[in-house]
């Protein structure tokens, strides 16, 4: 053996520690990962800092003005909440596949097929303009959600029979939704040369808060829409099927150990197919209710690419359902102080350290670290 | 200096892994331009003794020489520097990438710039010199395996070995490879090299090495002896033992019903090759049949059959005359089919789920478990506290993630599962393999257990010990075909025997009989009472 570098010998004796990375070896308490989702957040956050700080911000006001864009007071907060439901559906969208361990990075093809769909049923049209508000909205959200689970179908269907990735269908298949949208808004649906279609007929809107102002008259400009009570209820219906039904069960068990599964007498592929429709579905119902209760038409920019914040969200909440709500509130804050701030960059930078901090923070999880002191010789 | 007559010795090499000792103070020699086999059944612990010597493992005690030279080797690289290579029995090549390019990766030349033509030239030169008909061009995927096993050995031959260590090199291969395969290795030894050949295929064995050592349960029970002082039933002996181990407690039972019977079926591997060929067998209610043979003759392929986890391509599987072959896994789960599966963590279990839910993890679709299209997960709790007691699993609570449990408490999560469900048919794969003695005698008890209820018990285990005091009649399997069948409780000769089927030495159709001696008609019990149905 070479001797010990010098350097290394001090380093040594000043930190008479190692560091020891164990696998854990029994559950981890059920307070943990919250915890550690907490610290992950605390940390990006004052990474973030770091930056604002090097940038030439005061890091503390930065976040502080970011707030007060955000929560400040009840428009803000109204906005924040729109922004946050197609955040919320396609977090549940994302959230289900993940359990399988089906990796649908489509959230945001399958968004904009929704939305087109449900543009469809007005602009094609299915039903007249004159047709009564709720069956109009009912048809367009159907319509959102078949044009999202079959595109979310194509992937599952070439998973089940051909084992074919599906990290990369999924994501090609988003140009081709864009593109297929984009087609429509160019073309056929285009409002005189403009690349939108024309403006909704009002029964085509979602009812926002703002329109119970004339009985409420705090609701007054306020712009969260029905979408949002659409989201949350999916949330709880998706929680009681990921948590409490036996086709729950399937999918997680599936996730775990598709060979357990099939071993099981699971129809695997059946599930697998399943569960990207229905996957595809939620995102897709997102796009329609973006449509429908923000945008009232279709055009090329209705997504500042939910379908992706969708991924982040899923996996800082580890997948539950209950949890995507209020991590989607957050990130909506997160689009919505991104305009207020300069540069506006700030607001997507912090997302992109949130996913790192809170990936890497599973090593915690699967891993005790300790400090071993090391014996002086 | 005088040329070493030894390659290498190997003297007093102990090796533990978690409950098992896979070498127990071995000795072991190679001389120089031999072939020296290395014989015996699955987990004897052949691999783990050609793996220390390739520096993969570090033995607990023990000493290597090679040429007479005391040597500590660390890695598979002191190993190689040594002249040592391993060809193990999964190749380690590139398929994207050509001959020559998988012989050079890993070495320091060349060093920036490739030029492979002329490293091209130097492989097909070594190719000539010993016979290793493979074209240093060809990207390794458009090879058949028997030129990739080529390109492997040139790979160690490039590297200046000179004593090679061969993991099962036939398993993988055609008849007529094999026959290539040893006429290259008899050029080799030619050659001045000097190989070792791992097997648990007595003919090839008999028919290859200069000297034979038989490990047995990790321990030397003959060690370089010369094909031609021995016989091939003197070899399954020592190979498979005479004296039964343990005597399980087991009353005389008569069998019930059929309840499984296996109709000429055929299906094939993963690889898409024959893995079983028209196998036909047949299980009774209260009936422990035996499947004695060597892995990778079709058991697992067998055990998938039978639960509808693999198609046939000929015959059918009756379950109390219902056909339940090439129907979902699910069909043979609802009509009573308990599945013990061969690989416990990679099939029988969710290893981050918990212990209630893999106990349950067949439960959840019936009643009382299931409620409605839900699963009453407090149920599903008690139900598995209750069996947690009764089966003894050992683990803080029925939250833990079974990922956390040991190889003995794991098997009797899934015992506690597949047993609890009330088969009528069991399909026990391996079920005492990787455990501790306790461990052991509580599984096959329990496999007794389900013998006196009236389940029909289909045993698939390469411990032949095992089989033989579990089994009322023990059938061999080899290259997918029953090659024998008799009744359990063998004497001496019966057992030799089957040692001799499990090796390929003798079928009861087609095989050399000849130099097997009639067994004496008094040797055995009451063959009668269980006797073929």
């Amino acid at each position: 053996m070479a001797e010990p570098k010098p350097a290394a010998e001090k380093w040594k004796a000043a930190f008479p520690w190692r560091v020891s990375i164990e696998p854990r070896i029994t559950n981890v308490p059920r307070w943990l990962p919250p915890l550690v989702s907490l610290g992950a957040l605390v940390l990006a956050l004052v990474m973030g800092g770091i930056v604002l700080a090097a940038v030439g911000g005061n890091p503390l006001q930065t976040y502080l003005h970011m707030a007060r864009a955000a929560f400040g007071d009840l428009g803000v907060l109204s906005d924040t909440l729109t922004k946050a439901t197609p955040i919320l559906l396609c977090g549940l969208a994302c959230s289900l596949a993940f359990r399988m361990k089906l990796w649908n990075i489509g959230a945001e093809g399958q968004f904009f097929l929704g939305a087109w769909a449900a543009s469809a049923v007005v602009l094609l049209p299915v039903l007249p303009g004159t047709a009564p508000k709720f069956l109009m909205l009912l048809a367009m959200a159907m319509a959102g959600l078949v044009g999202g689970a079959l595109w979310g179908a194509v992937p599952g269907l070439l998973k089940a029979k051909l084992n074919v990735n599906e990290v990369l269908t999924t994501l090609m298949m988003n140009y081709i939704a864009i593109s297929w949208n984009n087609f429509f808004i160019f073309a056929v649906w285009s409002e005189r040369g403009f690349q939108m279609s024309p403006v909704f007929p009002n029964s085509a809107w979602m009812p926002r808060l703002a329109d119970y102002a004339r009985q409420v008259p705090v609701f007054a400009g306020l712009t969260t829409h029905l979408g949002l009570v659409v989201g949350l209820v999916a949330a709880a219906i998706l929680w009681w099927v990921l948590y409490r039904s036996q086709w729950g069960f399937e999918i997680q068990m599936t996730g775990d150990n598709p060979r357990a599964a099939r071993y099981a007498g699971i129809n695997v592929g059946r599930n697998t197919v399943l569960v990207m429709m229905l996957s595809g579905g939620l995102a897709g119902l997102a796009g329609m209710s973006e449509i429908s209760g923000v945008v009232h038409r279709l055009q090329g920019a209705i997504s500042p690419g939910y379908g992706f914040t969708g991924i982040i969200v899923a996996w800082l909440a580890k997948l539950n359902p209950l949890v995507v709500a209020p991590v989607s509130i957050l990130f909506g804050a997160l689009i919505l102080a991104g305009r207020e701030i300069q540069p506006s960059g700030i607001a997507k930078l912090l997302q992109g350290i949130i996913l790192f901090c809170l990936i890497s923070s599973e090593v915690l999880l699967r891993y005790r670290i300790r400090f071993v002191r090391v014996m002086q010789a | 200096m005088p040329e070493a007559t030894h390659a290498v010795e190997m003297r007093g090499i102990v090796m533990r892994f978690p409950g098992v000792l896979a070498n127990d103070h071995v000795d072991f020699d190679l001389r120089v331009g031999e072939i020296h086999a290395l014989l015996g059944e699955n987990g004897a612990g052949k691999s783990t003794l050609m793996n220390v010597l390739a520096g993969m493992y570090r033995p607990e005690s023990g000493t290597i020489r090679v040429r007479d030279q005391a040597v500590e080797l660390r890695s598979p690289r002191d190993a190689i520097g040594r002249g040592i290579g391993m060809i193990h029995q999964q190749f380690m090549l590139v398929p994207s990438q050509t001959v020559t390019e998988n012989i050079l990766l890993g070495l320091d030349e060349p060093r920036f710039r490739l030029r492979l033509p002329h490293y091209e030239g130097r492989v097909a030169q070594l190719a000539r010199e010993f016979g290793l008909h493979v074209d240093p061009h060809c990207k390794v995927w458009q090879l058949s395996v028997g030129e990739q096993q080529r390109v492997e050995i040139l790979k160690m031959l490039y590297r200046g070995a000179n004593i090679l260590i061969m993991d099962e090199p036939t398993a993988v291969l055609a008849p007529q490879e094999i026959d290539d395969l040893f006429g290259i290795l008899r050029g080799m030894v030619a050659e001045g090299k000097s190989i070792v050949f791992i097997s648990h295929k007595l003919g090839e064995v008999m028919q290859i090495a200069d000297r034979i050592t038989v490990l047995r349960k990790g321990q030397v029970t003959a060690a370089g002896l010369s094909p031609s002082d021995t016989s091939p039933m003197e070899m399954a002996r020592l190979m498979v033992g005479r004296a039964v181990q343990f005597r399980a407690d087991k009353e005389p039972q008569p069998p019930g019903d059929v309840v499984l019977s296996v109709e000429g079926v055929s299906a094939l591997n993963d690889k898409g090759l024959p893995a079983l060929r028209e196998i036909s067998l047949r299980v009774h209610a209260g009936e422990i049949l035996g499947i004695a043979g060597v892995a990778g003759n079709g058991q697992p392929e067998l055990a998938e059959v039978i639960t509808g986890l693999r198609k046939c391509t000929a015959g059918r599987v009756l379950l109390r005359g219902q056909v339940i072959s090439n129907r979902p896994p699910r069909v043979a789960i609802e009509r009573g089919v308990g599945h013990i599966p061969e690989d416990r963590r990679e099939v029988g279990t969710a290893p981050n789920l918990s212990i209630t839910d893999n106990l349950n993890l067949k439960a959840y679709r019936k009643h009382p478990i299931a409620k409605g299209s839900s699963v009453d997960h407090p149920r599903a709790a008690r139900h598995a506290a209750a069996l947690k007691t009764q089966y003894e699993i050992m683990a803080p609570s029925v939250g833990t993630a079974v990922r956390f449990l040991s190889g003995g408490n794991l098997q009797r999560v899934i015992l506690a599962r597949e047993i609890s469900e009330g088969p009528g048919l069991m399909i026990a794969m391996q079920p005492t393999r990787g455990l501790d003695v306790g461990a052991i005698e509580g599984v096959q008890r329990l496999l007794l257990d389900l013998r006196r209820s009236g389940t029909a018990v289909l045993l698939v285990s390469e411990e032949l010990d095992e089989i033989v005091c579990l089994s009322d009649r023990v059938a061999v399997i080899y290259e997918g075909q029953i090659v024998g069948e008799m009744a359990g409780d063998l004497c001496d000769d019966e057992r030799d025997r089957i040692g001799l089927m499990m090796t390929g030495q003798f079928k009861s159709s087609t095989g050399p009989t000849a130099e097997l001696p009639d067994l004496p008609e008094q040797c055995g019990k009451d063959k009668g009472r269980l006797g073929r149905a």
